[in-house]
Protein backbone atom coordinates (compact mmCIF):
# COMPACT_ATOMS: atom_id res chain seq x y z
CA UNK A 1 0.00 0.00 0.00
CA UNK A 2 1.07 3.79 -0.41
CA UNK A 3 0.87 6.11 1.81
CA UNK A 4 -1.62 8.80 1.97
CA UNK A 5 -2.93 11.38 3.67
CA UNK A 6 -6.40 10.43 5.96
CA UNK A 7 -8.50 13.09 6.06
CA UNK A 8 -12.09 13.38 7.84
CA UNK A 9 -14.50 16.38 5.90
CA UNK A 10 -16.89 18.32 7.81
CA UNK A 11 -19.39 17.95 5.16
CA UNK A 12 -20.40 16.41 1.45
CA UNK A 13 -19.16 20.04 0.04
CA UNK A 14 -15.87 19.83 1.73
CA UNK A 15 -15.44 16.37 1.11
CA UNK A 16 -16.07 17.69 -3.04
CA UNK A 17 -13.69 20.10 -2.25
CA UNK A 18 -11.21 17.93 -0.81
CA UNK A 19 -11.06 15.66 -3.50
CA UNK A 20 -11.53 17.94 -6.16
CA UNK A 21 -8.04 20.23 -5.41
CA UNK A 22 -6.02 16.58 -5.74
CA UNK A 23 -6.14 14.56 -8.75
CA UNK A 24 -4.57 11.93 -6.57
CA UNK A 25 -7.54 12.00 -3.98
CA UNK A 26 -10.42 9.20 -3.78
CA UNK A 27 -13.34 8.92 -1.41
CA UNK A 28 -13.54 6.94 1.07
CA UNK A 29 -16.95 4.89 2.62
CA UNK A 30 -17.05 1.34 3.89
CA UNK A 31 -13.93 0.60 2.16
CA UNK A 32 -14.91 -2.70 1.13
CA UNK A 33 -13.39 -1.90 -2.25
CA UNK A 34 -11.04 0.75 -1.76
CA UNK A 35 -8.92 -0.73 1.44
CA UNK A 36 -9.41 -3.83 -0.62
CA UNK A 37 -8.08 -2.72 -3.96
CA UNK A 38 -4.82 -0.35 -2.14
CA UNK A 39 -3.69 -3.24 -0.38
CA UNK A 40 -2.87 -4.94 -3.98
CA UNK A 41 -2.02 -1.66 -5.35
CA UNK A 42 -4.37 -1.59 -7.49
CA UNK A 43 -5.49 1.86 -6.48
CA UNK A 44 -2.97 4.19 -5.09
CA UNK A 45 -4.67 7.21 -4.27
CA UNK A 46 -2.02 10.35 -2.34
CA UNK A 47 -5.33 11.20 0.00
CA UNK A 48 -8.19 9.36 1.63
CA UNK A 49 -11.07 12.01 2.69
CA UNK A 50 -13.86 9.82 4.59
CA UNK A 51 -17.25 10.18 3.86
CA UNK A 52 -19.26 8.27 6.00
CA UNK A 53 -20.75 11.43 7.22
CA UNK A 54 -24.10 11.87 9.44
CA UNK A 55 -25.49 13.87 6.79
CA UNK A 56 -25.38 11.31 4.06
CA UNK A 57 -26.82 8.37 6.45
CA UNK A 58 -30.23 8.22 6.66
CA UNK A 59 -32.87 6.70 4.33
CA UNK A 60 -36.07 9.11 3.99
CA UNK A 61 -39.31 7.82 3.18
CA UNK A 62 -41.76 9.73 0.97
CA UNK A 63 -45.12 8.92 -0.39
CA UNK A 64 -43.43 8.62 -3.86
CA UNK A 65 -40.45 6.56 -2.92
CA UNK A 66 -37.07 6.48 -0.82
CA UNK A 67 -34.16 8.74 -0.32
CA UNK A 68 -31.44 6.68 0.19
CA UNK A 69 -28.07 8.31 1.67
CA UNK A 70 -25.15 7.87 -0.08
CA UNK A 71 -23.01 6.23 3.38
CA UNK A 72 -26.52 4.08 4.47
CA UNK A 73 -24.77 0.69 4.33
CA UNK A 74 -26.62 -2.09 2.36
CA UNK A 75 -27.57 -3.83 5.47
CA UNK A 76 -29.57 -0.72 6.83
CA UNK A 77 -31.21 -0.66 3.34
CA UNK A 78 -31.95 -4.41 2.70
CA UNK A 79 -33.36 -4.39 6.23
CA UNK A 80 -35.63 -1.39 6.44
CA UNK A 81 -39.22 -1.98 6.38
CA UNK A 82 -40.19 0.15 3.92
CA UNK A 83 -37.93 -1.23 1.21
CA UNK A 84 -38.59 -4.55 2.41
CA UNK A 85 -42.70 -3.88 2.25
CA UNK A 86 -42.49 -1.43 -0.78
CA UNK A 87 -39.37 -2.29 -2.69
CA UNK A 88 -39.33 -5.95 -1.91
CA UNK A 89 -36.98 -6.66 -5.25
CA UNK A 90 -34.23 -3.78 -3.79
CA UNK A 91 -33.99 -6.10 -0.87
CA UNK A 92 -33.75 -9.16 -2.58
CA UNK A 93 -31.03 -8.07 -4.54
CA UNK A 94 -28.83 -6.75 -1.86
CA UNK A 95 -29.49 -9.71 0.75
CA UNK A 96 -27.78 -12.25 -2.25
CA UNK A 97 -24.77 -10.62 -2.47
CA UNK A 98 -21.91 -10.66 -0.16
CA UNK A 99 -22.22 -11.31 3.65
CA UNK A 100 -23.56 -10.45 6.53
CA UNK A 101 -20.06 -8.48 7.97
CA UNK A 102 -19.54 -6.53 4.11
CA UNK A 103 -23.46 -5.51 3.64
CA UNK A 104 -23.24 -4.07 7.13
CA UNK A 105 -19.88 -2.15 5.72
CA UNK A 106 -20.61 -1.29 2.25
CA UNK A 107 -22.24 1.76 1.15
CA UNK A 108 -25.19 2.28 -1.05
CA UNK A 109 -22.61 4.63 -2.76
CA UNK A 110 -19.70 2.76 -2.86
CA UNK A 111 -21.88 -0.67 -4.06
CA UNK A 112 -22.61 1.28 -7.10
CA UNK A 113 -19.09 2.40 -7.44
CA UNK A 114 -17.65 -1.16 -6.95
CA UNK A 115 -15.26 -1.77 -9.23
CA UNK A 116 -14.88 -4.99 -11.69
CA UNK A 117 -13.79 -8.45 -9.83
CA UNK A 118 -11.43 -9.18 -12.88
CA UNK A 119 -8.93 -10.93 -11.99
CA UNK A 120 -6.87 -9.26 -14.55
CA UNK A 121 -8.16 -5.83 -13.14
CA UNK A 122 -7.34 -7.30 -9.21
CA UNK A 123 -3.47 -8.27 -10.50
CA UNK A 124 -1.24 -5.09 -11.32
CA UNK A 125 1.00 -7.68 -12.95
CA UNK A 126 -1.36 -8.34 -16.03
CA UNK A 127 -2.63 -6.07 -18.77
CA UNK A 128 -5.81 -4.29 -18.19
CA UNK A 129 -7.11 -1.34 -19.80
CA UNK A 130 -9.63 -0.55 -17.30
CA UNK A 131 -6.79 -0.25 -14.67
CA UNK A 132 -4.05 1.12 -17.39
CA UNK A 133 -5.54 2.82 -20.18
CA UNK A 134 -3.77 1.02 -23.70
CA UNK A 135 -2.37 -1.96 -21.52
CA UNK A 136 -4.38 -4.24 -23.24
CA UNK A 137 -6.70 -7.15 -22.10
CA UNK A 138 -5.60 -10.16 -20.46
CA UNK A 139 -8.96 -11.61 -20.38
CA UNK A 140 -9.69 -11.98 -23.64
CA UNK A 141 -8.00 -14.82 -24.56
CA UNK A 142 -7.12 -15.60 -20.84
CA UNK A 143 -9.41 -17.23 -18.22
CA UNK A 144 -12.66 -15.24 -19.14
CA UNK A 145 -14.88 -17.99 -17.71
CA UNK A 146 -16.65 -15.14 -14.94
CA UNK A 147 -16.43 -12.51 -17.69
CA UNK A 148 -19.30 -10.57 -19.38
CA UNK A 149 -21.18 -11.41 -22.53
CA UNK A 150 -23.10 -8.32 -23.25
CA UNK A 151 -22.07 -4.49 -23.23
CA UNK A 152 -18.39 -5.72 -23.77
CA UNK A 153 -15.90 -4.71 -26.84
CA UNK A 154 -12.43 -5.57 -27.86
CA UNK A 155 -10.97 -4.07 -25.08
CA UNK A 156 -12.33 -5.16 -22.07
CA UNK A 157 -14.51 -7.68 -20.98
CA UNK A 158 -15.01 -7.33 -17.15
CA UNK A 159 -18.10 -8.08 -15.67
CA UNK A 160 -20.01 -5.40 -13.26
CA UNK A 161 -20.15 -7.40 -9.69
CA UNK A 162 -23.02 -5.79 -8.20
CA UNK A 163 -26.58 -7.33 -7.72
CA UNK A 164 -28.10 -4.30 -6.17
CA UNK A 165 -27.14 -1.96 -9.34
CA UNK A 166 -28.86 -4.54 -11.20
CA UNK A 167 -32.04 -3.73 -9.18
CA UNK A 168 -31.64 -0.19 -9.19
CA UNK A 169 -31.70 -0.46 -12.70
CA UNK A 170 -34.96 -1.78 -13.08
CA UNK A 171 -36.57 0.53 -10.37
CA UNK A 172 -35.72 2.97 -11.94
CA UNK A 173 -33.23 4.88 -9.69
CA UNK A 174 -31.80 8.19 -9.92
CA UNK A 175 -28.30 9.13 -8.51
CA UNK A 176 -28.02 12.73 -7.24
CA UNK A 177 -24.63 14.30 -6.82
CA UNK A 178 -23.07 17.52 -5.62
CA UNK A 179 -19.56 19.28 -6.77
CA UNK A 180 -17.32 21.45 -4.65
CA UNK A 181 -18.96 24.72 -6.22
CA UNK A 182 -22.27 23.29 -4.57
CA UNK A 183 -23.83 22.07 -7.91
CA UNK A 184 -25.94 19.70 -7.01
CA UNK A 185 -27.40 17.20 -10.59
CA UNK A 186 -29.30 13.67 -10.94
CA UNK A 187 -28.03 11.15 -13.09
CA UNK A 188 -30.42 8.40 -14.34
CA UNK A 189 -29.39 5.23 -13.22
CA UNK A 190 -29.65 4.04 -16.60
CA UNK A 191 -26.95 7.22 -18.23
CA UNK A 192 -24.66 6.45 -14.69
CA UNK A 193 -22.63 3.36 -15.65
CA UNK A 194 -20.49 3.12 -18.89
CA UNK A 195 -20.19 0.53 -20.80
CA UNK A 196 -16.12 0.09 -21.61
CA UNK A 197 -16.32 0.75 -25.64
CA UNK A 198 -12.47 2.23 -26.38
CA UNK A 199 -12.39 3.88 -23.20
CA UNK A 200 -12.85 1.07 -20.85
CA UNK A 201 -11.07 3.61 -18.33
CA UNK A 202 -13.92 5.37 -17.96
CA UNK A 203 -16.84 3.40 -15.74
CA UNK A 204 -18.97 6.06 -14.38
CA UNK A 205 -20.98 9.65 -15.47
CA UNK A 206 -19.02 11.14 -12.59
CA UNK A 207 -16.16 13.80 -12.59
CA UNK A 208 -13.72 13.75 -10.60
CA UNK A 209 -14.34 15.40 -6.78
CA UNK A 210 -18.07 14.83 -7.82
CA UNK A 211 -19.97 13.16 -4.68
CA UNK A 212 -22.96 11.13 -4.64
CA UNK A 213 -25.21 12.56 -1.84
CA UNK A 214 -28.30 10.08 -2.33
CA UNK A 215 -30.29 8.06 -4.75
CA UNK A 216 -33.85 7.92 -4.94
CA UNK A 217 -35.69 5.05 -5.76
CA UNK A 218 -39.72 5.28 -6.24
CA UNK A 219 -41.92 2.54 -5.93
CA UNK A 220 -43.30 0.30 -7.72
CA UNK A 221 -47.61 0.92 -8.46
CA UNK A 222 -49.36 -1.66 -6.62
CA UNK A 223 -49.97 -5.31 -7.52
CA UNK A 224 -46.76 -5.22 -8.84
CA UNK A 225 -44.74 -8.26 -9.05
CA UNK A 226 -40.84 -8.72 -8.66
CA UNK A 227 -37.88 -11.03 -8.18
CA UNK A 228 -34.38 -11.06 -8.20
CA UNK A 229 -32.74 -14.20 -9.19
CA UNK A 230 -29.12 -15.25 -8.71
CA UNK A 231 -27.30 -18.16 -9.72
CA UNK A 232 -23.50 -18.80 -8.51
CA UNK A 233 -21.05 -21.40 -8.14
CA UNK A 234 -21.71 -21.84 -4.60
CA UNK A 235 -24.83 -21.34 -2.79
CA UNK A 236 -23.95 -18.13 -0.47
CA UNK A 237 -21.01 -15.19 -0.50
CA UNK A 238 -20.43 -15.26 -4.61
CA UNK A 239 -21.00 -13.62 -7.26
CA UNK A 240 -23.38 -13.89 -9.87
CA UNK A 241 -22.89 -16.28 -12.91
CA UNK A 242 -26.24 -15.09 -14.36
CA UNK A 243 -28.61 -12.46 -12.44
CA UNK A 244 -32.35 -11.94 -13.26
CA UNK A 245 -34.33 -8.90 -11.29
CA UNK A 246 -37.73 -9.15 -13.18
CA UNK A 247 -41.00 -6.77 -12.48
CA UNK A 248 -44.46 -7.89 -13.94
CA UNK A 249 -47.77 -6.32 -14.27
CA UNK A 250 -50.26 -8.44 -15.07
CA UNK A 251 -53.95 -8.49 -16.00
CA UNK A 252 -55.66 -11.97 -15.36
CA UNK A 253 -52.76 -13.79 -17.06
CA UNK A 254 -51.58 -10.97 -19.81
CA UNK A 255 -48.54 -8.87 -19.47
CA UNK A 256 -49.67 -5.06 -19.03
CA UNK A 257 -45.88 -4.34 -19.05
CA UNK A 258 -42.86 -6.25 -17.61
CA UNK A 259 -39.15 -5.35 -16.46
CA UNK A 260 -35.63 -6.74 -16.87
CA UNK A 261 -32.65 -6.54 -15.35
CA UNK A 262 -29.51 -8.59 -15.81
CA UNK A 263 -26.64 -8.85 -13.82
CA UNK A 264 -22.81 -11.30 -13.50
CA UNK A 265 -22.85 -11.63 -17.31
CA UNK A 266 -23.12 -7.66 -18.59
CA UNK A 267 -20.11 -4.94 -18.34
CA UNK A 268 -22.78 -2.46 -16.65
CA UNK A 269 -26.17 -3.31 -14.76
CA UNK A 270 -28.03 -4.46 -17.66
CA UNK A 271 -31.60 -3.02 -18.96
CA UNK A 272 -33.25 -5.50 -21.50
CA UNK A 273 -35.66 -2.89 -22.82
CA UNK A 274 -36.30 -5.13 -26.14
CA UNK A 275 -37.31 -8.08 -24.15
CA UNK A 276 -39.32 -6.39 -21.96
CA UNK A 277 -40.85 -4.38 -25.06
CA UNK A 278 -41.91 -8.00 -26.27
CA UNK A 279 -43.72 -9.05 -23.48
CA UNK A 280 -46.05 -6.54 -23.16
CA UNK A 281 -49.77 -7.89 -24.35
CA UNK A 282 -48.65 -11.45 -24.20
CA UNK A 283 -50.05 -14.27 -22.31
CA UNK A 284 -47.31 -14.98 -18.92
CA UNK A 285 -46.58 -18.49 -20.28
CA UNK A 286 -43.11 -19.92 -20.37
CA UNK A 287 -42.85 -19.55 -23.74
CA UNK A 288 -43.09 -15.77 -23.96
CA UNK A 289 -40.57 -15.70 -20.90
CA UNK A 290 -37.86 -17.61 -23.38
CA UNK A 291 -38.87 -15.51 -26.19
CA UNK A 292 -37.70 -12.26 -24.30
CA UNK A 293 -34.90 -14.04 -22.88
CA UNK A 294 -33.92 -15.07 -26.49
CA UNK A 295 -34.17 -11.37 -27.28
CA UNK A 296 -32.46 -10.23 -24.42
CA UNK A 297 -28.90 -12.29 -25.26
CA UNK A 298 -29.24 -11.70 -29.16
CA UNK A 299 -26.22 -9.19 -28.85
CA UNK A 300 -24.34 -11.49 -26.66
CA UNK A 301 -19.93 -12.12 -27.65
CA UNK A 302 -18.71 -15.24 -25.86
CA UNK A 303 -15.14 -15.96 -25.64
CA UNK A 304 -13.22 -19.08 -24.73
CA UNK A 305 -14.70 -20.04 -21.19
CA UNK A 306 -17.99 -17.94 -20.75
CA UNK A 307 -19.89 -18.96 -23.06
CA UNK A 308 -22.53 -21.29 -21.45
CA UNK A 309 -23.55 -18.22 -19.35
CA UNK A 310 -25.71 -17.57 -22.42
CA UNK A 311 -27.91 -20.58 -21.93
CA UNK A 312 -27.56 -19.99 -18.43
CA UNK A 313 -28.95 -16.35 -18.54
CA UNK A 314 -32.29 -17.09 -20.90
CA UNK A 315 -33.38 -19.74 -18.07
CA UNK A 316 -32.77 -17.33 -15.15
CA UNK A 317 -34.48 -15.48 -17.20
CA UNK A 318 -37.73 -17.32 -17.49
CA UNK A 319 -37.17 -18.65 -14.32
CA UNK A 320 -37.43 -15.33 -12.60
CA UNK A 321 -40.01 -14.71 -14.79
CA UNK A 322 -42.46 -17.40 -13.82
CA UNK A 323 -41.34 -17.16 -9.70
CA UNK A 324 -42.98 -14.28 -10.26
CA UNK A 325 -45.89 -14.62 -12.29
CA UNK A 326 -46.46 -17.73 -9.75
CA UNK A 327 -45.70 -15.79 -6.59
CA UNK A 328 -48.56 -14.67 -4.50
CA UNK A 329 -49.05 -10.49 -4.72
CA UNK B 1 6.65 -5.99 12.79
CA UNK B 2 4.61 -7.17 9.39
CA UNK B 3 7.95 -9.01 8.28
CA UNK B 4 7.22 -11.24 11.52
CA UNK B 5 3.11 -11.52 11.18
CA UNK B 6 3.84 -12.65 7.29
CA UNK B 7 6.29 -15.54 8.49
CA UNK B 8 3.62 -16.86 11.16
CA UNK B 9 1.17 -16.65 8.99
CA UNK B 10 1.50 -19.54 6.04
CA UNK B 11 -1.58 -17.85 4.27
CA UNK B 12 0.49 -15.33 3.45
CA UNK B 13 3.17 -17.73 1.55
CA UNK B 14 1.70 -16.28 -2.11
CA UNK B 15 1.63 -12.62 -1.72
CA UNK B 16 4.09 -12.31 1.04
CA UNK B 17 6.34 -10.27 -1.07
CA UNK B 18 3.99 -7.66 -2.16
CA UNK B 19 2.90 -6.80 0.75
CA UNK B 20 6.30 -6.87 2.44
CA UNK B 21 7.40 -4.27 -0.71
CA UNK B 22 4.09 -2.34 0.07
CA UNK B 23 4.68 -1.87 3.66
CA UNK B 24 8.82 -0.78 3.24
CA UNK B 25 8.77 -0.19 -0.11
CA UNK B 26 6.95 3.63 -0.11
CA UNK B 27 8.47 6.27 1.16
CA UNK B 28 7.82 7.24 4.51
CA UNK B 29 4.49 6.59 6.06
CA UNK B 30 2.21 9.24 6.94
CA UNK B 31 0.82 9.28 10.53
CA UNK B 32 -2.64 10.02 11.97
CA UNK B 33 -4.12 11.44 15.61
CA UNK B 34 -6.91 8.90 15.96
CA UNK B 35 -9.05 7.40 19.05
CA UNK B 36 -9.86 4.22 18.91
CA UNK B 37 -12.59 2.89 22.23
CA UNK B 38 -12.13 -1.03 22.46
CA UNK B 39 -13.62 -3.14 24.85
CA UNK B 40 -14.59 -0.53 26.89
CA UNK B 41 -11.17 1.00 27.01
CA UNK B 42 -9.99 4.55 24.77
CA UNK B 43 -7.08 4.69 23.17
CA UNK B 44 -5.44 8.05 21.92
CA UNK B 45 -3.09 6.77 18.92
CA UNK B 46 -0.63 8.12 16.50
CA UNK B 47 -0.88 5.61 13.35
CA UNK B 48 0.15 4.80 9.85
CA UNK B 49 -2.93 6.19 8.03
CA UNK B 50 -2.20 2.78 6.35
CA UNK B 51 -2.82 0.61 9.42
CA UNK B 52 -6.26 -1.22 9.28
CA UNK B 53 -8.53 -1.91 12.19
CA UNK B 54 -7.31 -5.52 11.95
CA UNK B 55 -3.38 -4.53 12.14
CA UNK B 56 -3.67 -1.79 14.06
CA UNK B 57 -5.68 -4.29 17.42
CA UNK B 58 -3.25 -7.46 16.83
CA UNK B 59 -0.31 -4.89 16.78
CA UNK B 60 -0.52 -1.77 18.21
CA UNK B 61 -3.14 -2.86 21.19
CA UNK B 62 -1.27 -6.71 21.59
CA UNK B 63 -5.26 -7.98 20.96
CA UNK B 64 -4.47 -10.54 18.81
CA UNK B 65 -7.77 -12.81 19.55
CA UNK B 66 -8.66 -11.40 16.62
CA UNK B 67 -7.10 -13.57 13.58
CA UNK B 68 -5.20 -12.52 10.28
CA UNK B 69 -6.70 -15.19 7.80
CA UNK B 70 -6.69 -13.98 4.24
CA UNK B 71 -6.90 -9.93 4.76
CA UNK B 72 -9.03 -9.24 1.70
CA UNK B 73 -12.52 -9.87 3.26
CA UNK B 74 -12.78 -13.49 2.04
CA UNK B 75 -12.43 -15.98 5.52
CA UNK B 76 -14.57 -13.63 8.16
CA UNK B 77 -11.52 -14.71 10.49
CA UNK B 78 -10.87 -11.04 11.64
CA UNK B 79 -14.72 -10.34 12.00
CA UNK B 80 -14.91 -7.65 14.98
CA UNK B 81 -18.23 -5.83 16.02
CA UNK B 82 -18.40 -2.02 15.69
CA UNK B 83 -21.00 0.01 16.89
CA UNK B 84 -23.28 -3.14 17.24
CA UNK B 85 -22.48 -4.74 13.84
CA UNK B 86 -19.98 -7.32 12.58
CA UNK B 87 -17.81 -6.15 10.20
CA UNK B 88 -14.68 -7.20 8.67
CA UNK B 89 -11.64 -5.12 10.43
CA UNK B 90 -9.36 -6.07 7.69
CA UNK B 91 -11.57 -4.10 5.23
CA UNK B 92 -11.48 -0.93 7.44
CA UNK B 93 -8.63 1.52 7.94
CA UNK B 94 -8.26 1.84 11.70
CA UNK B 95 -8.63 6.34 11.81
CA UNK B 96 -12.21 5.72 9.83
CA UNK B 97 -13.45 3.95 13.33
CA UNK B 98 -12.79 6.79 15.18
CA UNK B 99 -15.18 7.26 17.90
CA UNK B 100 -17.04 4.42 17.27
CA UNK B 101 -17.42 1.21 19.83
CA UNK B 102 -15.25 -1.58 18.85
CA UNK B 103 -15.77 -5.14 20.67
CA UNK B 104 -13.21 -8.00 19.80
CA UNK B 105 -13.09 -11.44 21.20
CA UNK B 106 -11.08 -10.53 24.71
CA UNK B 107 -14.63 -8.26 25.02
CA UNK B 108 -17.32 -10.62 25.18
CA UNK B 109 -16.85 -12.15 28.66
CA UNK B 110 -17.82 -10.14 31.48
CA UNK B 111 -16.48 -10.20 35.03
CA UNK B 112 -14.67 -14.40 33.84
CA UNK B 113 -17.55 -15.47 33.10
CA UNK B 114 -17.97 -16.35 29.41
CA UNK B 115 -20.49 -15.05 27.17
CA UNK B 116 -23.51 -17.70 26.19
CA UNK B 117 -22.08 -17.96 22.50
CA UNK B 118 -18.22 -18.80 24.02
CA UNK B 119 -20.00 -21.53 26.19
CA UNK B 120 -22.40 -22.58 23.19
CA UNK B 121 -19.07 -23.51 21.23
CA UNK B 122 -17.29 -25.30 23.87
CA UNK B 123 -20.45 -26.98 24.77
CA UNK B 124 -21.46 -28.08 21.19
CA UNK B 125 -17.03 -28.23 19.94
CA UNK B 126 -17.58 -25.80 17.89
CA UNK B 127 -14.13 -25.80 16.46
CA UNK B 128 -11.13 -27.91 15.72
CA UNK B 129 -8.22 -25.71 15.19
CA UNK B 130 -9.40 -22.60 16.28
CA UNK B 131 -8.13 -20.00 14.28
CA UNK B 132 -11.46 -19.07 12.73
CA UNK B 133 -13.40 -18.76 16.10
CA UNK B 134 -12.44 -15.46 17.79
CA UNK B 135 -14.66 -14.73 14.30
CA UNK B 136 -17.33 -17.25 13.80
CA UNK B 137 -18.10 -16.28 17.64
CA UNK B 138 -18.70 -13.03 17.45
CA UNK B 139 -20.23 -13.27 13.81
CA UNK B 140 -23.05 -16.22 16.00
CA UNK B 141 -23.50 -13.17 18.57
CA UNK B 142 -24.66 -10.74 15.53
CA UNK B 143 -26.88 -13.87 13.97
CA UNK B 144 -28.58 -13.58 17.34
CA UNK B 145 -29.06 -10.46 17.52
CA UNK B 146 -30.21 -10.22 14.06
CA UNK B 147 -32.80 -12.89 14.32
CA UNK B 148 -34.21 -11.28 17.20
CA UNK B 149 -34.63 -7.87 15.62
CA UNK B 150 -36.53 -10.10 12.57
CA UNK B 151 -34.86 -9.09 9.44
CA UNK B 152 -34.41 -11.24 6.91
CA UNK B 153 -31.39 -13.23 5.08
CA UNK B 154 -31.16 -14.12 1.43
CA UNK B 155 -32.82 -17.75 2.24
CA UNK B 156 -36.15 -15.69 4.05
CA UNK B 157 -38.76 -16.92 1.40
CA UNK B 158 -40.43 -13.34 2.15
CA UNK B 159 -38.48 -10.40 2.91
CA UNK B 160 -41.70 -8.58 3.77
CA UNK B 161 -41.83 -11.66 6.78
CA UNK B 162 -40.32 -11.18 10.12
CA UNK B 163 -38.05 -13.77 11.18
CA UNK B 164 -38.32 -15.69 14.72
CA UNK B 165 -35.91 -17.93 16.47
CA UNK B 166 -38.70 -20.09 17.08
CA UNK B 167 -39.28 -21.37 13.70
CA UNK B 168 -35.37 -20.69 12.40
CA UNK B 169 -34.37 -23.09 10.16
CA UNK B 170 -30.85 -24.17 9.73
CA UNK B 171 -30.52 -23.21 6.20
CA UNK B 172 -31.07 -19.57 7.99
CA UNK B 173 -28.47 -19.97 10.35
CA UNK B 174 -25.87 -21.26 7.67
CA UNK B 175 -26.33 -18.08 5.25
CA UNK B 176 -26.02 -15.86 8.13
CA UNK B 177 -22.70 -17.37 8.75
CA UNK B 178 -21.40 -17.73 5.39
CA UNK B 179 -19.09 -14.84 5.65
CA UNK B 180 -17.14 -16.82 8.44
CA UNK B 181 -15.09 -20.08 6.47
CA UNK B 182 -14.05 -22.81 8.88
CA UNK B 183 -11.35 -25.17 6.96
CA UNK B 184 -11.31 -27.56 9.70
CA UNK B 185 -15.26 -27.92 8.98
CA UNK B 186 -16.71 -27.64 12.20
CA UNK B 187 -19.90 -25.98 10.46
CA UNK B 188 -22.58 -28.39 11.54
CA UNK B 189 -21.39 -28.00 15.65
CA UNK B 190 -21.18 -24.21 14.86
CA UNK B 191 -24.96 -24.31 13.56
CA UNK B 192 -25.67 -26.06 16.92
CA UNK B 193 -24.18 -24.01 19.19
CA UNK B 194 -25.67 -20.98 17.23
CA UNK B 195 -28.94 -23.06 17.40
CA UNK B 196 -28.15 -23.55 21.19
CA UNK B 197 -28.27 -19.67 22.20
CA UNK B 198 -31.29 -18.58 19.81
CA UNK B 199 -33.35 -21.26 21.92
CA UNK B 200 -32.13 -20.12 25.19
CA UNK B 201 -32.42 -16.32 24.27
Amino acid sequence: MNTFTFQQAAGAKEAAGAVASRPGAMFLAGGTTLVDLMKVDVLRPDTVVDVRLPGLSSIDVTERGIAIGAAVTNSELAWHPVVRDRLPLLSEAILSGATTQIRNMATVAGNILQRTRCPYFRDVHASCNRRQPGSGCDALDGFNRGHAVLGVSDHCIATHPSDMCVAMAVLDAEVHTIRANGTARSIPFGQFHKAPGNTPHVEVALAHGELITHIVVPYLPAGRRSHFLKVRDRASYEFALAAAAVVLDLDGDTIRAARLGLGGIATRPWRATDAERILTGRKATDDAFRKAAEMALAGAVAREHNGFKIELAKRTIVRAFAIARDARV
Amino acid sequence: MFDLLQTYNPIYSRRKFVLRSNHSGSGSSDPVNTTLRVNGRTHELSIDSRLTLLDTLRDVLGLTGTKKGCDQGACGACTVIVDSQRVLSCLTLAAANEGRDVVTIEGLSTNGELHPMQAAFLHCDGFQCGYCTPGQILSAVCTVQEVHAGVPSHVTRDVRQTVDSATLTDEEIRERMSGNLCRCGAYPNIVAAVRQVLSAS
